[in-house]
């Protein structure tokens, strides 16, 4: 064996000494998505979209200066012009306003929908996860019974056993008809997460190197199921503004003179067959960009999301 | 396999027993009576009503009379309608929107599965994006506005096509598109990223170095193992298409069951409201029934994964 000589040592310079330290802040998670996700032009538009859409439903029916329920019969039926932008019904309310109106109701409704299958989903479907396999299957049972039901039938149901005679359905109502069957399929993707992931080698890993029950569901995985929740929630609010508009054209929606898109676009469909084509085409519109973007914005998400799709 | 089947049997006459007790209980928890719109009537009159439908037996046997009668086939009679029952109107409208309901399916079966694999073929190329916008399209256009612009600027300008009505093939075409073009949309994105994780695999390799034609490789290897998922999705695509029925069916005025459905919820016909949900669930129900034996026959891991359990 050779003799370790003084000679034989140098000391490090400060660029080798550094060489092997990480300079760039790592990216993390969450900004990584985002990242991925502005890279996505359609996704971008949609989430654009979304922004103007709910400013404009908020400060829409403000700033034409006429009210939703306000009849004017000296301007009825008028068509587009500067004083109505939208032109009028043929009870002479401003449509500009009711427009505007009824996309806050369909927006309201999609989140509030989203948000209770959101809540109900994941309790349910959690419980279900670290439930045992006996209590799981019989939970799964009964979520599938529910979801079989289709579920703008129940919506339908519902809406004509709350409601009296032409006193239209309650917001309420409306909310409870479509969370009532939809909430399983956030459930079924939850347990399916919890299942999965509680299972996964890094819990097993993370187990084995001493962490409790609660630091892996923390740490692991619940910012691992947030994604597919995320999409799912996106993807919910279109469905539930679709179930409402459907509602509202089959004239089971909200009472007049209150209106949501797909009452509106009842409303015109008349209007429409006595040549007054302009009374349908902006709640028609409205609707299919409101669906456009959640749409595109949640297929945006899944793809910035999935971390097969990494480079 | 014998087994699955038993059991999947047993779980739709659950459901069904579900839905016609929900459905029950929900109508008559509506408060008032029935009859409270034909206005003022002498309590004589009032009460034979009461008794004709049998509304003065206590709930439970109603409920069991019900349960009795939908399974020797009788829907109820119409509290509205004087000449008909539920079954006549069930009879006079169901072939109507099913076959409106098979023809939009067959379209949508035919179209968008082709529109997702074309557009995996030549991903990021012309019939990529062709295919992208049909679908965006067709998911985000509600059938109703669909209809209704076809109506406006379709059905006003082509004159073989008429605007609403029925009886011949032409009143068809224009209704079938509306209510199929959203489940093509959904069947084409399906197929599109189905397909193009297909393409990777390496028996699609195996398959074109063993020197197979690209289109006895695209057919049999890529598509059958594509079409998998396009074919799990089909029990929405037809709830989906029976619930899109209603909206297509009172736009085009097509005197369809959905159109009687609409009808009876805007005349507060209880019975027949009861009746069309409970029949609406049962072809639901048989039809899922049916997908699932179908995807049973068509991926034989279900049939394996089933038995070994």
């Amino acid at each position: 064996m050779t003799e370790l000589t003084k000679e034989m040592f140098e000391r490090a310079s400060e660029e080798q000494r550094n060489a092997e330290k990480i300079r760039r802040p790592s990216i993390k998670y969450w900004p990584d998505v985002w990242r991925r996700l502005k890279q996505n032009k359609l996704a971008m538009v949609g989430l654009v979209l979304i922004i103007l859409i709910t400013v404009m439903a908020i400060a829409g029916p403000m700033i034409s200066g006429y009210t939703y329920y306000e009849q004017d019969y000296s301007n009825i039926n008028v068509k587009p012009n500067s004083d109505f932008w939208f032109g009028t019904d043929e009870l002479g309310r401003d449509l500009f306003t009711r427009t505007w109106y009824g996309a806050r109701y369909s927006l309201l409704i999609g989140i509030l929908a989203a948000a209770i299958d959101f809540t109900v989903g994941i309790l349910y479907g959690g419980i279900a996860g670290v439930s045992s396999r006996r209590v799981d299957s019989i939970m799964m049972r009964i979520a599938e019974v529910i979801y079989s039901i289709p579920y703008l039938l129940v919506v339908i149901l519902m809406s004509v056993v709350f409601s009296s005679q032409g006193s239209g359905t309650s917001l309420f109502v409306i909310i409870l008809a479509m969370t009532i069957t939809d909430w399983v399929p956030m459930a079924i993707l939850v347990r399916g997460q919890v299942l999965q992931l509680k299972e996964a080698e890094y819990s097993l890993a993370s187990e084995s190197l001493g962490a409790d029950q609660g630091w892996i569901l923390r740490k692991h995985i619940i910012p691992n199921t947030l994604g597919p929740i995320l999409v799912n929630v996106t993807l919910t609010i279109p469905r539930a503004i679709f179930a409402e508009a459907t509602l509202g054209f089959l004239g089971l929606g909200l009472q007049a003179p209150k209106s949501s898109l797909g009452s509106l676009a009842n409303d015109g469909l008349a209007g429409m067959a006595v040549g007054l084509t302009y009374q349908i085409i902006f709640p028609a519109l409205l609707i299919s960009l409101i669906m456009f973007s959640f749409n595109v914005l949640g297929d945006g998400l899944r793809d910035a999301l999935d971390p097969r799709l990494r480079k | 396999m014998k087994k699955y089947l038993l059991k999947r049997f047993v779980m739709s006459i659950i459901t069904l027993w579900a839905i016609v007790t929900i459905t029950f209980f929900l109508m008559h928890a509506i408060p008032g009576n029935p009859f409270a719109k034909e206005g003022k009537m002498p309590p004589v009159v009032y009460e034979n009503l009461q008794k004709k439908y049998g509304l003065d037996k206590p709930l439970y046997q109603q409920y069991l009379i019900y349960l009795g009668n939908l399974v020797r086939g009788d829907f109820g009679e119409s509290m509205k309608s004087r000449v008909e029952t539920v079954n006549d109107m069930i009879e006079r409208g169901f072939p109507v929107s099913a076959r409106l309901g098979a023809q939009a399916l067959v379209f949508a079966l035919i179209f968008g599965p082709a529109l997702g694999a074309m557009a995996a073929l030549y991903q990021n190329k012309m019939p990529d994006y062709i295919s992208m916008i049909v679908a965006i399209i067709g998911i985000s256009v509600p059938s109703f506005v669909m209809g209704t612009f076809l109506i406006q600027f379709v059905a006003k300008n082509v004159s073989f096509l008429p605007i609403g009505g029925w009886g011949e093939f032409k009143h068809t075409i224009l209704p079938s598109f509306a209510l199929g073009l959203m489940p093509l949309a959904t069947m084409a994105r399906l197929m599109r990223s189905s397909m193009l994780e297909v393409l990777n695999q390496d028996y699609i390799k195996t398959a074109k170095s063993k020197g197979l034609t690209k289109f006895a490789v695209i057919m049999k290897h890529a598509v059958r193992n594509a079409i998998l998922p396009v074919v799990s999705v089909l029990g929405i695509t037809i709830s989906n298409l029976l619930v899109g029925s209603f909206v297509i069916e009172k736009i085009f005025g097509i005197p369809g069951l959905g159109m009687f459905f609409v009808k009876s919820i805007g005349n507060r016909d209880y019975t027949l409201i009861m009746g069309t949900t409970v029949f609406y669930a049962l072809i639901l129900v048989l039809m899922l029934l049916l997908v699932d034996i179908t995807y049973m026959l068509v991926d034989p891991r279900i049939r394996l994964t089933e038995e070994g359990h």
